[in-house]
């Protein structure tokens, strides 16, 4: 009984995912409509990548973000082609691009090294790196992710940020270690590393936050320090001069 | 029998609870002296560094010969970023401390600076000789007052986990030789007028003008509302509130937070007293798939600032993280970019809203008119200035601010070696290389992180 319907299911289950993947084998027209510009991720642009890769302009990582390699390989492309330089895929880059070269549709290049028939089914093509600001890894922003998180998850959104912001402050400040490691770690520094708050897991919200202060928006108005006026106990941290309030934190220098 | 066998497990159980409780209280004092180790070596290491920073700035003193001077200055260098590594690692950041590391900071400002400067060229000059003399004193303080500390926690056996618990109940009258002895060097530090460390000291402070060249009238809460309005366009339906700056802040400041009464959404936005410019707003919601593409959200952008009445701005980096466009702008004047006037948007790619803006290094580097100069060497120039090994694809002219913060003219080149990209900057006066960066990479995202 039981695997009659468990057979049922896999029939049913099948029978939905044919028709997907005859939908995706025929919508082989080339690109989307946007325009690819330096910075861009995605889809349309691992298509650019090894479109150019095809033609012999690109020879990175065929990893789904636009950066500089893909950047001068397209400019390139446009000298040789004739097309106006400007760095940037629009329809009549694009249309030549088409024209020139050859893209599978259906297996598309995956950056990991090739072995697309282990993956899924479906075959997507998906970025395989992404941006982060300059001079930041992604285990930074993770680790500052963390800190943040357990110093603030309670907090409006603003506040979060405003937390990130001063964790960068400090490693700007010359009364500060010199790295973002330095400054979490930093004996006493921050309650939630502690008493260990900082290994729970960063949602997005905190992710986000800690982007938004990288990429330079600093709420604090320049805060090296910050407390909770209900829970703080060091009476030294009361005479700093303080900048503004954020939520629960008042933020000071 | 019963009885018998109670009073057995009984006794069973008091045992085991007993030596599991030994074993707690060993793994526990394990953990603590080790802990209690890495405070020691940091402390250690500190007073060990600040006994050498100090012999070294003393036989630089004694140097004449400037290929002798130029390896000195660099190894105090090294010493001032050893120590400063050292003082992070100790449980002194409730502690006012901070006067020393700064004065750690700009030891090593200074001969960082006077080392990488060709002293053939350039020798020392009496004003800095008279400096390294004076800091040749003040570093001999500090190595006193440390030593003495040093030598009362090895006498008295002092515990750095004590003073951690000090300082994080807040106890801090409690008599702690360790705090006393740190708040003394802190004092003495605290002691030296900044004009005795002569002239060069002055401009080694981080930037921060606090928005000095802002000229115009001081706005009222209303005003900087509807400044607010401008830039993040909420209805009448919102509720806003605005506060002032606290006391402690070097400029006026409103902070405008507008929540949606609705979804109770909130907008943040920090706009100067002086003049209601924006300093910056975060509107943060939760963005949808992405339907607008980074070109179509960075002219966005563009349009964004034009109607907000900022001239001559030049996208010069665009990055897409999620479903958000990170733009940032920066002026152009007559086709010279000036980095240091920068302003970063952002734009939701679910429709293509407006959802951030950052301008305070605009604001606080902005020139109504700004000179700019002709160069004085040609671009050819400064090109044989480059390593030649650097494919140049793109060049203009750009203002910098420089090592020393200044800002200078320079000649940009954006080329290639191999596979990556770099920016370097040419001093357009005296073909000076002022800076090269080395481009970012897409990173390669591993499995589990973000």
């Amino acid at each position: 009984m039981k695997k009659k319907l468990l057979t049922k299911y896999l029939i049913l289950t099948l029978l939905c995912i044919i028709p997907l993947s005859l939908l995706r084998a025929n919508a082989a027209q080339a690109f989307t409509a946007q325009v690819i510009q330096q910075g861009a991720v995605g889809d349309d642009v691992i298509e650019l990548q090894a479109r150019l890769n095809y033609i012999g302009f690109y020879h990175g990582k065929i990893d789904g973000v636009f950066g500089w390699g893909t950047y001068w390989a397209l400019r390139n492309f446009q000298y040789e082609f004739g097309l106006p330089i400007d760095g940037i895929a629009g329809p009549a880059t694009k249309a030549k691009l088409v024209k020139s070269t050859k893209y599978d549709y259906k297996n598309p290049p995956t950056a990991a090294g090739g072995n697309t028939a282990k993956t899924t089914g479906t075959n997507a093509a998906k970025p395989t790196a992404s941006n982060t600001p300059k001079g930041f890894s992604q285990n930074d922003i993770r680790l500052m992710a963390n800190a943040v998180h357990g110093e603030s998850r309670g907090e409006p959104y603003i506040g979060q940020v405003a937390v990130a912001a001063v964790i960068l402050n400090r490693v700007n400040s010359s009364s500060f270690p010199n790295t973002v490691s330095g400054v979490i770690f930093e004996p006493g520094a921050f309650t939630a590393v502690a008493d260990g708050q900082i290994w729970l897991t960063p949602n997005e919200t905190a992710k986000k936050a800690v982007m938004d202060a990288i990429n330079g928006w600093d709420p604090t108005g320049e805060a090296l320090y910050y407390f909770n006026p209900d829970t703080a106990t060091s009476a030294w941290i009361w005479g700093r001069p303080q900048i503004k309030r954020i939520g629960k934190h008042i933020f000071c220098k | 029998m019963i009885r018998g066998i109670l009073i057995g497990i009984l006794a069973l159980g008091v045992a085991g609870t007993a030596y599991w409780g030994y074993q707690e209280h060993q793994e526990k004092n394990a953990v603590l002296l080790n802990a209690e180790n890495n405070y020691q070596r940091a402390f250690h290491n500190l007073a060990y560094r600040v006994d050498l920073l100090h012999d070294k700035i003393g036989t630089t003193l004694a140097m004449n010969s400037k290929t002798s001077l130029s390896p000195s200055l660099i190894e105090v260098w090294r010493l001032t970023s050893q120590a400063h590594s050292d003082v992070g690692q100790l449980p002194l950041t409730l502690l006012p401390f901070n006067k020393t590391e700064e004065f750690l900071a700009n030891i090593g400002n200074f001969s960082y600076q006077t080392a990488v400067r060709d002293l053939e060229k350039e020798p020392l000059s009496d004003e800095e000789y008279e400096t390294l003399k004076t800091l040749y004193k003040q570093s001999g303080d500090i190595q006193g007052e440390l030593r003495k500390v040093q030598s009362m926690v090895l006498k008295n056996n002092l515990r750095w986990m004590d003073v951690e618990l000090a300082l994080a109940s807040g106890k801090e009258q409690t008599d702690n030789t360790i705090i006393d002895g740190f708040k003394t060097v802190e004092k003495t530090v605290t002691g030296y007028e900044e004009s005795d460390q002569g002239a060069t000291f002055s401009n080694l402070q981080i930037k921060d003008e606090n928005y000095k060249n802002i000229k115009g009238k001081t706005i009222s809460r209303n005003e900087a509302i509807k400044i607010a309005r401008k830039y993040m366009k909420f209805d009448g339906n919102a509720d806003v509130k605005v506060t002032e700056n606290g006391k402690g802040s070097d400029f006026g400041f409103y902070s405008v937070a507008v929540q949606n009464k609705k979804t109770g959404q909130e907008a943040n936005m920090d706009i100067t007293k002086k003049a209601g410019h924006p300093l910056f707003f975060i509107n943060n919601r939760d963005i949808k798939k992405q339907v607008v593409s980074l070109n179509e959200a960075s002219n966005k952008a563009k349009a964004f600032l034009t109607d907000t009445g900022f001239k001559n701005m030049e996208l010069f980096e665009s990055s897409q993280y999620d479903n958000i466009g990170v733009f940032n702008f920066v002026t152009n004047d007559n086709g010279v970019r000036i980095y240091p006037e920068s302003i970063k948007v952002q734009v939701a790619l679910d429709n293509g809203d407006i959802i951030g803006m950052s301008a305070e290094e605009y604001f606080k580097t902005f020139q109504t008119t700004r000179n700019i100069e002709k160069p004085s060497i040609s671009l050819e120039a400064a090109k044989s200035k480059i390593n030649p090994n650097l494919k140049v694809m793109e060049d203009r002219q750009a203002i910098i601010v420089n090592d020393l913060n200044k800002e200078v003219l320079c000649y940009e080149f954006l080329g290639t070696i191999g596979n990556d990209t770099y920016r370097i900057f040419i001093n357009a006066k005296d073909g000076a290389e002022e800076e090269v960066e080395k481009m970012k990479n897409p990173e390669e995202t591993y499995d589990g992180v973000l």
